[in-house]
């Protein structure tokens, strides 16, 4: 009888044993956010903040140069967006992109060697259109990046393409659509944290901009048509917001109501502009440079890469911790371009 | 020395195998001659089989099989027919409902058809398996409370995938099959109407949920405990009371002052279960068509506490003027 109970019990605490295999270990810390007895507490789990600290280390910035002396387009040919800082300003900002964006392969990623002011790398095109880019995100969202700022690091971590990007899903269910359609759902997709949820809610957010608020505004019904499908891509939305800062719902959200503001922590503000950001970029910067882009670079819908929340945040809420990086780079900071095709307006 | 006990017993008696009682006219054949199973008698009776099929339960079968089998072969070809995948994304797969689009309108096959189809082939074949349980509980001649037990969750069945579609003009409002998929839907059930939480009616189908899971633990334990004087024999000591009740109810008296009957507690158990489903398939049914936001609905009417201000100054951007929503 004895040896009975004690083969049940090491049976029964082995599948217990596997069944936390896919849990994090405890302890976790909790911080709290908003009224006691909402639920309101951030909830960080202090090994992976840690292994985040590296990814999120600010590379060293080389030092100031005068702002003096000849301007870039005296001293350099073809320049379209930076030619009003000095030369030597100039020369720190493409030093600093290099390692940036390219420490292995350094300026003739984008260069031709044979002559610099050249264009025929589309890389240049593109880096030349991303540095519009990061001035309009300095210049004009300051609504979701304050005086923090942007610069190419904060999506680029040396990488030449940031490692945290998104293409349209193709949706076309496979053989011959007879049967086995997931509506675009249904799969263990990271982009909504593994669920089952819609896997790209971008294309209809982050690029076009359907309603992603599904919630009635009074107690009864009064016209509001959003089914339950709707609300599972706004589901996936918020999910990959969330797994993309690392935080709970209960970081912008009272979740006793999704919907209303009452209660609400100012970040929810911060992300809503977050939202009107990317999406404008997006159509703004990105989608317009999908003819430029080789097809090896394109998706499997032949679009361009584009941004999402994670592109900068990468699992953090302040990306680079909030480390004031573009502090350092000040030309980076309001938009310099005089070039007529960039009229880049202003939402 | 080996034990006899009430569970996990390590000492099985096994006489000769038990047909039951005689079946009347109109009956089918039982089918699968009766054997033991060790491991199941450590869990409950030895003896499997046999077993009633009949017209109703083979019926019930192949509208059943019809339908697991269409979700599958559905989640298969999801996964272009690979095997592998089958078996690795199975928990995320899922044989979604018809989208907004078609309203109440039949889709194309792929579009929620063949949801459509499982649906009709899965409602029949628990309308034949209720029938069953019904006409098989008439023919040992016991009461019906088991097919009216399981008519409180078809209700439920009914409501999430019939009922409230219907009446939302959408067959886009019902639960699809799958895994995940359907927990998502729940999930987002909840977001679109605004939090199920202050739901009235699914508040007390949870205290009927944990209601059971309570009574039935208070039940078992004291039925265990007296069972060293007979409680286990609950049927006679509903009608021939013994030491063990006196001393169940003496005990339930002694700790909380009221104790239910060696009869009463089956109806306070059967009650809380059935009544689980029938609240909870009232509160799903409420939902969209008659509220439309639980918690504003609660706010309305002093459900919903108000709290003091943490963070002052923040406004919804989207009302801010000359702001695109």
């Amino acid at each position: 009888m004895k040896s009975f109970t004690f083969k049940y019990l090491s049976w029964l605490s082995l599948c217990a044993l596997f069944l936390l295999t896919g849990c994090e270990r405890p302890p976790m810390e909790g911080v709290q956010h908003g009224f006691r007895g909402t639920g309101m507490v951030e909830i960080y789990n202090p090994r992976t903040v840690e292994a985040k600290a590296e990814n999120n280390a600010v590379p060293f910035a080389l030092p100031a140069a005068p702002t003096d002396g000849p301007r870039a387009f005296q001293v350099f040919k073809n320049v379209q967006v930076l030619g009003g800082i000095s030369s030597a300003q100039f020369s720190r900002l493409m030093v600093s992109m290099a390692s940036w964006v390219a420490p292995k392969e350094g300026c003739l990623y984008c260069h031709n060697p044979a002559n610099f002011a050249d264009d025929s790398k589309y890389t240049k095109v593109v880096a030349r259109r991303m540095i519009q880019m990061t001035q309009h995100i300095n210049a004009d969202w300051s609504n979701h990046v304050a005086d923090t700022g942007v610069t190419c690091y904060t999506c680029h971590r040396g990488n030449n393409i940031p490692q945290q990007v998104w293409f349209k899903r193709d949706a076309t269910p496979p053989g011959s659509n007879f049967m086995g359609d997931k509506s675009g759902q249904n799969e263990p997709a990271a982009s909504v944290g593994l669920t089952s949820l819609p896997n790209d809610p971008f294309t209809p957010f982050l690029l076009g901009s359907d309603p992603i608020r599904v919630n009635g505004t009074t107690a009864l019904p009064n016209g509001n048509r959003h089914s339950i499908k709707q609300a599972e891509w706004t589901y996936g939305l918020m999910t990959h917001m969330s797994t993309s800062l690392g935080v709970n719902c209960t970081y912008c959200h009272n979740t006793r109501s999704f919907a209303s503001w009452e209660g609400n922590p100012p970040q929810r503000a911060t992300a809503w502009y977050g939202i009107r950001m990317v999406r404008d970029l997006n159509l703004q910067y990105l989608e317009p440079l999908t003819s430029t882009f080789p097809h090896e670079r394109l998706g499997e819908t032949g679009d361009v890469a584009k941004v999402y929340c994670a592109t900068c945040h990468q699992g953090v809420y302040k990306p680079l911790n909030g480390a004031k990086m573009a502090q350092d780079f000040p030309e980076l900071k309001t938009v310099t371009s005089a070039q007529s095709d960039t009229k880049v307006a202003k939402r | 020395m080996a034990q006899y006990q009430n569970l996990f017993t390590a000492v099985q008696v096994a006489g000769p195998t038990s047909d039951g009682i005689p079946l009347k006219k109109g009956n089918d054949p039982r089918l699968i001659k009766p054997f033991f199973v060790y491991l199941a008698g450590r869990l409950g009776n030895a003896q499997i089989g046999p077993v009633y099929l009949g017209t109703l339960g083979t019926a019930s079968l192949i509208f059943g099989i019809l339908a697991f089998n269409i979700i599958g072969m559905n989640m298969l070809a999801s996964v272009n027919f690979d095997p592998i995948q089958f078996i690795r994304q199975l928990f995320w797969l899922a044989l979604e409902p018809p989208a907004p689009v078609y309203g109440l309108h039949w889709p194309a096959l792929n579009q929620g058809g063949w949801w459509m189809i499982t649906g009709l082939f899965l409602t029949i074949s628990i309308f034949l398996w209720w029938a069953r349980t019904y006409r098989r509980a008439r023919q040992l001649g016991m009461g019906t409370h088991v097919p009216w037990a399981f008519a409180g969750a078809i209700w439920l069945y009914l409501v999430l995938g019939f009922f409230r579609p219907l009446l939302m003009g959408c067959w886009c409002e019902a639960v699809p099959f799958g895994i995940f998929p359907h927990l998502d839907w729940t999930a987002a059930f909840s977001l679109r109407y605004g939090n199920l939480f202050y739901n009235p009616f699914h508040a007390l189908s949870i205290v009927f949920l944990y209601g059971s899971v309570l009574l039935f633990a208070m039940h078992g334990a004291t039925i265990l405990a007296v069972s060293r004087y007979g409680g286990e024999r609950e049927i006679e000591q509903i009608v021939d009371r013994g030491t063990a009740t006196e001393r169940a109810a003496l005990f339930w008296r002694w700790t909380m002052g009221f104790n239910a009957t060696m009869e009463s507690i089956h109806r306070w158990a059967w009650w809380f279960a059935v009544l689980c489903p029938l609240v909870g398939g009232i509160g799903i049914l409420l939902t969209g068509t008659v509220v439309d936001n639980w918690y504003l609905w609660a706010v309305k009417h002093g459900v919903a506490p108000h709290y003091p201000t943490v963070f002052p100054n923040v406004v919804d951007p989207a009302t801010l003027p000359g702001v695109k929503p």
